[in-house]
């Protein structure tokens, strides 16, 4: 292999800081003894055991997996729905306008998706807690799940639904056992998608929320105006972990598979 | 046993009046927007009958088959099959069964489960499933593969799956679009005798869709060669090949060298067509030839002579010409003979000797000639 010049290894290295510093120095900070962020004093793990033993975020945290999986669940039911529309319904009357609202979450600011979800909860009389952030970020969340679910869609060899027809599986059964375990793996990284969006969110849940219905960026954030505890750090340093951990293992398992997948062909074409 | 041959050659439901079609396409249009894929056609198939759809791409062949499959829908006519309009039937619902040209198979399933796919559709037992799928596998030679997913089959073994699956269900037709076109050569030569004797074996309906003539030559007991949406003629292989009823199917089966002239007479049973100076064709009259009028001769290479010396009546079916190229295959070899006219004429002729010493060379004065029977007369 050609050694790395000077300049590309500190373009990496430059890179790879700006990208992962911060988050680094949060989790080194979050094994502080000291209750002072900046002052090092020592390695300790006390602060996730003031965590577990604080209320009010651990509330929050649950608010927020609990608003997270449901969001993501439904958001995944949705927009799988209407990635099949769009791609296997091409002329129904009304497609590109669809398509056009469809997306247009992915392309909104946060700000405005929040305000216009406040107007109709206000209007609608809805009363602002659990369920209406559960709805909010069902809504931001879908198109999410669309645009991945499409591409998979799209480049699926259709065929293979016709032959499933042909040999007697009507439409459902067809979507049931041929259509969704071929799409499954997009499905199931749009969930994770839409789980992660859910679960970072914290512009459209502060417009949503109501009282008694606080989700963990909304605690961080109002915390973090007080001042920055250790106990924050700890409890970031555990949403880096959570989430670092879904794409390792995800990545992980496509890997092997695709490496399983071409060890397999290779096999057949050699007999 | 009897022997294939034997079967097949008084096998002719086509010319017999009181035997009824098994699959009728009446008058079937289908539009896609301002393109017509399949333009008014009528066309019966009968029981048993291993028929090819044999056509260029575009030319609606497999728009038909889908048709029969039920993943189009007809834009305007009928389709019957064993005396019921199929218009209103879901595919799901056909008594037929599709072996599609990319194979369709279920990437997440094993073979075993790709075969028993239509039977545990229609509720069956699951003893019986295995019972059904194991005498499927052992058709098509893949027991040992059982077990595995698609990706880790080759081509061939792919084929077989595909194939096996949609003969599981023991359709009443089986219809197959392209079936060996992903094959190599030599699997696809194997394969086409396979698939013959298996149609008989199990005395199917098959529809076979194809471009390959000659794969539709060799494995189909008539053949529809179609163009633009259209049928231009349905007969048997070698009808097919020896009398073409138009310019297009003698020109799109094989090779063909095709004399443009004015009929002088038609009498006798001999119709005369002045082609240039030095060639006067006379050849014997057939259903499609127009009596007076500009008339086409069409005449396959190998039905021409060539030879150093000058026929017994020169300017009748023979003309003086000079090689112009020679294509040596081996078991044959090709000339292309210059006529006076311009007009190049292809020959072919078996190396049935060891000409070795003294062979017909470039540049070489030959006499083009053939019989009277040896090609048809065609519309312009």
């Amino acid at each position: 292999m050609n050694r790395m010049s000077r300049f590309n290894v500190t373009a990496i290295a430059l890179g790879f800081a700006f990208l992962y510093l911060p988050i680094l120095l949060l989790i080194i900070y979050s094994f502080n003894e000291s209750k002072l962020v900046t002052v090092w004093a020592g390695f300790s793990t006390k602060w996730y055991r003031e965590v577990w033993n604080n209320q009010g975020l651990m509330d929050a945290a649950w608010v927020t997996i609990r608003v997270g999986l449901l969001a993501a669940t439904v958001a995944t039911v949705l927009g799988t729905l209407a990635a099949l529309a769009l791609t296997r319904f091409t002329k129904f009357r009304g497609r590109t306008l669809f398509s056009g609202m469809v997306y247009a979450p992915l392309v909104m600011p946060d700000v405005i998706i929040g305000l216009s979800l406040l107007l109709l909860f206000v209007a609608a009389g809805f009363d602002r807690g659990f369920w209406t952030i559960t709805m909010a970020h069902i809504t931001l969340t879908m198109c999410f799940v669309t645009v991945v679910v499409q591409s998979r869609l799209l480049s699926m060899d259709r065929s293979i639904e016709e032959a499933a027809m042909d040999l007697g599986a009507t439409p459902l059964k067809t979507f049931l056992q041929v259509t969704l375990p071929v799409i499954a793996p997009a499905v199931v990284s749009g969930w994770m998608l839409a789980f992660t969006l859910s679960l970072d969110d914290l512009v459209i849940a502060n417009f949503t929320s109501g009282p008694g219905a606080t989700t963990l960026p909304m605690k961080i954030y109002s915390q973090v105006r007080l001042g920055v505890t250790p106990e924050i750090n700890a409890v970031s340093t555990i949403l880096v972990a959570i989430v670092a951990t879904g794409v390792i293992i995800a990545s992980v398992l496509t890997k092997r598979r695709e490496v399983q997948r071409r060890r397999d062909e290779q096999a057949a074409f050699a007999q | 046993m009897k022997s294939l041959g034997s079967i097949r050659r008084s096998f002719a439901p086509w010319n017999d009046s009181s035997a009824k079609p098994y699959i009728s396409f009446k008058n079937v249009t289908k539009r896609f927007g301002d393109f017509t894929a399949v333009d008014d056609l009528s066309l019966d198939i009968y029981n048993r009958e291993f028929f090819a759809l044999l056509g260029a791409s575009g030319c609606g062949k497999s728009t038909l088959l889908r048709m029969l499959a039920g993943f189009e829908t007809p834009t305007s006519g009928q389709i019957i099959l064993d005396g019921q309009d199929l218009s209103q039937t879901p595919p799901y619902r056909r008594p037929v069964n599709m072996m599609f040209q990319s194979y369709a198979l279920f990437p997440h399933m094993t073979v075993e489960k790709n075969i028993g796919f239509g039977l545990k559709q229609d509720g069956m037992p699951k003893d019986q499933i295995a019972y059904r799928v194991a005498q499927m596998l052992k058709l098509v030679k893949l027991e040992k593969f059982a077990s595995r997913k698609p990706h880790q089959l080759s081509g061939g073994q792919r084929q077989r799956v595909a194939l096996a699956r949609s003969l599981a269900k023991q359709p009443k037709v089986l219809l197959l679009d392209e079936p060996l076109g992903a094959l190599d050569k030599k699997l696809r030569e194997e394969t086409q005798f396979e698939l013959m004797d298996l149609q008989q074996d199990l005395g199917l309906t098959f529809v076979v869709v194809t471009h390959d003539q000659e794969e539709a030559m060799t494995m189909a007991d008539r053949i529809a060669v179609m163009s633009a949406g259209k049928v231009v003629q349905v007969a048997t292989p070698a009808e097919i090949y020896e009398a073409p009823n138009s310019r297009f199917v003698a020109d799109f089966i094989g090779d063909v060298n095709i004399f443009d002239g004015n009929v002088v007479s038609s009498e006798g049973g001999k119709t005369q067509i002045a082609v240039s100076e030095d060639l006067t064709i006379v050849a014997e009259q057939n259903g499609s030839g127009p009596a007076s009028g500009a008339a086409a001769f069409a005449i396959r290479p190998e039905k021409v002579r060539i030879a150093r010396e000058a026929p017994a009546n020169p300017g009748f079916n023979a003309v003086k010409g000079e090689i112009w190229d020679i294509g040596y295959l081996g078991d044959m070899t090709i000339y292309i003979v210059k006529l006076a006219s311009g007009q190049t004429v292809r020959a072919s002729r078996l190396n049935a000797s060891r000409e070795l010493e003294n062979p017909i060379g470039y540049d070489e004065e030959v006499w083009v000639s053939f019989d009277d029977n040896a090609g048809v007369v065609l519309k312009d």
